[in-house]
């Protein structure tokens, strides 16, 4: 193996981050390439809530404000939550079942790549005159009146990125039902890989409707479709139906693998096992089955009629039931526990009360005759918040802090870290609580400005400087990665102590192929299991030391994708610019020529001997 | 797993396309991957049946006078009937009789080739009758169902070719009975969505 | 009322965590103190039967919730307190619980019931709030009982038609007192959606299809502090969706009969010799799209203009007096950028209004009205 522990050079590490299809890699890659979104996300944020500060203001103007809320919902959404989840899933999903990588590598690589470009595409918008418009919910009506060609960055780059999510889905779904190690039944499995598999289904079931959306949107404004021109017998519901049928199970493809980074936090620092484990699978699966039975609820205002709107509202109202099974179960698992409070569990303690504040909102909003006044109000911008922030991002800040010694093999400093979160906290309900009010006192969304003398504008202040404290805490985490980055300690293997689940019982730096032997799973928690009873290693074996198979790196994922890449563009100026169809045709053929290159060329992989794996002590 | 080994009929396995890990990731992820096909088809089929026959007012164009089921019918059985002949591919895959999968799987490609010749005419006709593309939402939602089955058959007939041709000197291995398997699980795929547009298009355009 | 709860609400949310509790008091004090937002303009001060019964399902639901969220929060101090490690000890291992039934069903059947609970009356509602069969009620003498408006909503301005009585107005919707007042809700261009925050949940006016329902108002607005209630958009509809507002006028319904009678009547006669000028310039630049006649149906390209003089704004959200209305006629796209109303050149020779011109027009505008 001597050649795998040799320095290597800048060029050649980037060819092998170019090429990897290791999932630690592609999982640090996700985990950088989201975190800068996030802070492009971030700063699109700051703009607004300078812009709402006070009233009439003109810090940006109207067409501008509403180019930055689009993105930045569709940058938060697409590019920064669901790609860093996306991380963590490939960093710790193949440890937590003992298995030696994903089951489709290469396609971990082009779903990356594919996600990575399709955000650049989307963001180039910036720069090639102005970007789209119309919220990350592009209503057709809007959408196809919207000139330039924001919209089409919007369709196209999302497109790109949304194959790329949608191949990551069936990877882990394959995954975790085919590779888990023996022993690993599914009732043993932990809960973060629970929640990735039920995340992985909806993508599954979701992303479809939606791609159908944006293609249809991308064939109306670019090849002269008729889908949602009402003049020529279209009609724009279909697309808020067909987007919210994506969008609501969308919520929980982000709050499932949220739930899952929680339920591992509380048991591991409440040094106890996870409360009513079966009951918490089984509200996972009901919560993902009934986020698809649900999606009307965004559309009470639209007009289907009451017999759909009750049946919509009563049936919204039942996820609460699993979700709050959920709440008492993570409750009952600190509960005669031993609380350890780290800089993750910190972030786990203050997701309970946030959390239950935006779900109850979600209830409030799911009585139909009640949304109508708080539907698009500013009201229904604090619900989503505080389920997104106070969920979502409360679980991802947490996962970069409890998964960074085991992605990286240092421990990001606890101090710092309680930094970033009392910020983060305390300007997260700063700016959001007070929001619900606002709706509530008339205040719509997405407005660029507002009138003073409405009632609104003290709230809107405190909103704002909220906010700030909000990028104070970032920012001091982003120096907190820094710091950590430069100094690099290596901290060694189960660095909170009380791991749990078996990405703690491996070596660190993680070995390339992660198991030497593939483990045997003798019960949940099964590191714990092995550490009661006095095992050293951590770790049970299914087998004896023998030859690994692992697959070839490849290049061809990302000249995939730079062919769709450039084929967009063609897409983006078809109808107005000469070479748009060549350029189109290029890309589509860079892409299928890839695919037969991949299709013809035999690959193997290659095989680490039994005699080289007993010489190696880890090194990546 | 040693995928160049040669087998004999004897030693052949039964599943060929489900003995190595890659074959049953292979296996399972395609079958995942026409679970969401299935959903793309169903939005395609939901708008469809929301736009059936709507379009600027006084639209001459409906699905009554436009479809001819003859030709239609003709399609369908072509389709169906290449569907069945990629079974006997698959049937002589098992029983490791190379030469027979192959000299299936190329009749299935006529079979394809011959679908797609129709089509094709039968778009062109259409369009001669002035139901272009941009004619209206029902000729947007009809060309664009259909157009994705035929995109779905370009693809899978330009699969299987590929697959063909470059096996074509290397017989059997455990490398490449999964890809013989999936494509044929796609074209079987792509069989059922025509069963469904004939029936939602065609059949209930002109007769419901 | 409403206010004590949201502060429990803050407060039990907060509790838990002790640092917390400086900023919560803050914040329920100034949640206080700014009461429940401006009563022209508030949901949390309903002004007719619909708003109402949609404030008390506000009021039931946060009930509820909070209710959920005070069971949470004690558990949960509860625990954080007694469960700490550096309570019970650095080296003890807790006993590892699978779970229990009994909770699980406590807490599956308990939020079932409370659902129910919440569950009833939003359905009463939806039917109820979605029952538009008396729109099309007659008398004995064939005349509708109940006002019907049809809102066409425009890039950015809302156009109101009374097709029952034949009169049309603009940017202010005018409706009579204690009685149903029932709506048909279009947009002409992309969609956007009616909201009336004082008077009842919105309903968004889609491209396609014809969307109604009804509101109630109690009271007339004259009491109010411009005379008004407060509509908004609250669908994105483009650079100038938050510019996109309207106003509301209720009046007894014998005003509202009189207001009507002399919208169908309206023949206005410049006053003066700087209106008659401004009624010139009118005729020649803008009366192609504006009207100044309340009897009419909707299609307007621009809004009717009528009853300008009575109205509260300019332009729907730009104080009422002739230094706004001169600012707005001479640049309409820097005031609400993506509107359609031209710019001055474009209709007026090629030239910008001078401030002659501009002046005429605002005595002319200024003196449409047909309640003087």
């Amino acid at each position: 193996m001597s050649s795998i522990a040799k320095k290597k050079g800048f060029g050649s590490t980037l060819w092998d981050y170019l090429t990897t299809v290791d999932h630690k890699k592609i999982a640090v890659m996700y985990l950088a390439a989201g975190g800068l979104f996030f802070v492009i996300g971030g700063i699109e944020a700051m703009l607004i809530r300078i812009q709402l500060a006070k009233p009439d203001n003109d810090f940006v103007s109207a067409g501008l404000f509403n180019e930055i809320i689009t993105m930045h919902g569709t940058t938060m959404i697409f590019l920064a939550a669901m790609p860093i989840l996306f991380g963590f899933m490939n960093a710790v999903m193949p440890l937590q079942i003992g298995a030696r990588d994903v089951a489709f590598p290469f396609l971990n690589s082009l779903g990356f790549w594919l996600f990575l470009f399709g955000g650049i595409f989307l963001n180039l918008s910036w720069f090639m005159g102005g970007a789209p418009d119309a919220g990350w919910t592009s209503y057709a009506s809007l959408s196809l009146a919207s000139p330039g060609h924001g919209i089409d960055f919007y369709a196209l780059g999302l497109q790109i990125a949304g194959a790329g999510t949608y191949i990551g889905g069936i990877n882990f779904l394959v995954t975790i039902i085919n590779m888990r190690a023996p022993g690993m039944t599914y009732m043993r499995m932990p809960l973060f890989t629970w929640t990735t598999f039920v995340a992985s289904a909806l993508i599954l079931f979701a992303f479809p409707p939606l791609t159908v959306g944006i293609f249809f949107l991308i064939l109306d404004r670019m090849f002269g479709a008729n889908f949602f021109d009402h003049t020529m017998g279209g009609n724009t519901i279909i697309w808020e139906h067909l987007f919210w049928i994506f969008g609501h199970p969308e919520v929980y493809i982000l709050i499932l693998p949220a739930f899952g980074i929680f339920s591992e936090i509380f048991a591991l620092f409440a040094r106890k096992r996870l409360f009513g484990y079966s009951s918490m699978v089984f509200a996972t699966v009901l919560i993902g089955f009934l986020g698809f039975m649900v999606w009307a609820h965004h559309m009470f205002t639209v007009g289907l009629g009451p017999t759909a709107n009750a049946i919509f509202a009563v049936a919204t109202m039942a996820i609460a039931v699993p979700t709050g099974m959920k709440i008492f179960n993570w409750l009952l698992t600190i509960w005669g526990g031993s609380i350890k409070v780290t800089t993750p569990m910190l972030y786990a303690l203050a997701f309970i009360p946030s959390f239950v504040a935006g779900g109850v909102t979600g209830i409030m909003q799911a009585a139909a005759p009640l949304d109508y006044q708080l539907h698009d109000s500013y009201f229904i911008v604090a619900h989503f918040h505080y389920v997104i922030v106070g969920g979502v991002v409360l679980a991802i800040l947490a996962a970069v802090h409890l998964y960074w010694p085991l992605m990286f093999n240092q421990m990001l400093s606890e101090k710092l870290g309680k930094w970033t979160f009392w910020f983060f906290f305390i300007g997260f309900h700063l700016t959001f609580f007070i929001q619900h009010f606002l709706g509530l006192m008339g205040m719509p969304r997405r407005v660029f400005t507002f009138g003073a003398n409405q009632g609104w504008d003290l709230f809107n202040l405190i909103s704002s400087i909220g906010a700030a404290f909000m990028a104070v805490g970032v920012v001091i985490l982003v120096v907190n990665i820094i710091i950590t980055v430069v100094k690099n300690v290596p901290v060694g293997n189960d660095p909170w102590e009380d791991g749990r689940t078996l990405e703690w019982a491996i070596p660190q730096p993680v070995p390339f192929y992660n198991f030497k032997q593939t483990p045997l799973v003798r019960g949940l928690d099964t590191f714990w299991i092995e550490k009661m009873e006095g095992n050293k290693e951590g770790m049970t074996y299914a087998e004896p030391l023998s030859d690994i198979h692992m697959p070839n790196g490849s290049i061809i994922p990302i000249v995939m994708t730079i062919g769709l890449f450039i084929g967009a563009f063609g897409a983006l100026y078809n109808g107005e610019k000469d070479w748009a169809i060549p350029v189109l045709v290029l890309g589509l053929a860079i892409t299928f020529g890839a695919m037969a290159v991949r299709s013809l060329k035999d690959d193997h992989g290659f095989h680490i001997h039994k005699e080289d794996l007993m010489n190696d002590e880890g090194g990546k | 797993m040693d995928f160049n080994k040669k087998y004999t009929p004897q030693t052949w396995p039964d599943h060929p396309e489900q003995v190595t890990l890659e074959g049953k990731n292979k296996f399972l992820g395609f079958w995942l991957f026409l679970g969401g096909e299935t959903v793309l088809f169903a939005s395609l089929f939901a708008t469809y049946l929301a736009l059936k026959n709507k379009g600027p007012s006084g639209m001459e164009f409906s699905t009554n006078t436009l479809f001819e089921l003859p030709l239609v019918f003709v399609m369908t059985m072509i389709l169906l009937t290449s569907s069945l002949t990629s079974v006997y591919a698959m049937y002589h895959m098992k029983n490791h009789n190379f030469r027979g999968m192959q000299t299936w799987l190329a009749i299935t490609v006529l079979l394809g080739l011959a679908f797609l010749g129709l089509e094709i005419y039968e778009f062109n006709h259409y369009v001669h009758l002035g139901f272009t593309y941009g004619q209206s939402a029902f000729s947007s939602a009809f060309f664009t169902l259909v157009g994705t089955h035929g995109l779905h058959v370009v693809v899978g007939l330009v699969w299987i070719i590929l697959l063909i041709l470059r096996n074509a000197k290397r017989g059997f291995s455990l490398y490449n009975a999964p890809k013989y398997y999936t494509a044929s699980l796609y074209w079987h795929f792509i069989d059922v969505v025509w069963v469904f547009i004939f029936t939602v298009v065609y059949l209930m355009g002109v007769v419901g | 009322m409403k206010t004590t709860m949201k502060e429990g609400f803050d407060l039990a949310m907060m509790r838990g965590l002790k640092k917390w509790r400086l900023f919560s008091l803050l914040a329920a004090l100034t949640i206080f103190l700014s009461g429940c937002g401006e009563e022209y303009l508030s949901t949390l001060t309903p002004a007719g039967q619909v708003g109402r019964d949609q404030f008390n399902l506000l009021l039931l639901s946060s009930a509820i919730m909070a209710l959920v969220i005070i069971v949470v929060v004690i558990i949960y101090v509860i625990a954080l307190v007694k469960f700490r490690r550096k309570k019970v000890g650095e080296d003890v291992i807790p006993k590892q619980v699978e779970g229990s039934h009994t909770l699980e069903i406590i807490w599956t059947v308990i939020p079932i019931l409370l659902l129910i609970i919440l569950a009833i009356p939003t359905v009463y509602y939806t039917y109820k709030h979605a029952d538009v069969a008396a729109m099309d009620q007659v008398d004995a003498d064939g005349n509708k009982t109940n006002v019907t408006v049809n809102v066409t909503a425009k890039l950015y301005w809302w156009e109101f038609e009374y097709p029952d009585l034949g009169i049309v107005t603009a940017q202010e919707l005018v409706v009579p007192t204690d009685e149903k007042v029932f709506f048909n809700l279009k947009a002409a261009d992309v969609k956007h959606s009616f909201w009336i925050p004082t008077a009842g949940g919105k309903m968004d006016t889609n491209v396609e299809n014809v969307n109604q329902f009804y509101l109630e108002f109690d009271d007339t607005s004259a009491g109010l502090e411009q005379g008004v209630f407060y509509g908004k958009c609250a669908e994105l509809c483009g650079p100038s969706h938050a510019l996109m507002d309207f106003k509301v006028k209720t009046l007894e319904r014998e005003d509202f009969n009189t207001w009507v009678e002399s919208m169908k009547t309206t023949e206005h006669v410049a006053d003066g010799e700087l209106a008659t000028q401004g009624e010139e310039i009118f005729n020649t630049s803008c009366i192609a799209c504006h009207a100044t006649s309340g009897a009419g149906t909707a299609g307007g390209v621009g809004p009717n203009l009528a009853s300008f003089g009575d109205r509260n704004r300019v332009a729907g959200f730009m104080s009422h007096d002739e230094e706004s209305l001169k600012k707005w006629i001479s640049d309409p796209q820097s005031y609400k950028p993506g509107n359609l109303m031209p710019q001055p050149k474009t209709i007026n020779n090629g030239k910008e209004f001078s401030e002659e011109q501009l002046d005429a027009l605002a005595a002319y505008l200024m003196g449409l009205s047909v309640e003087k």
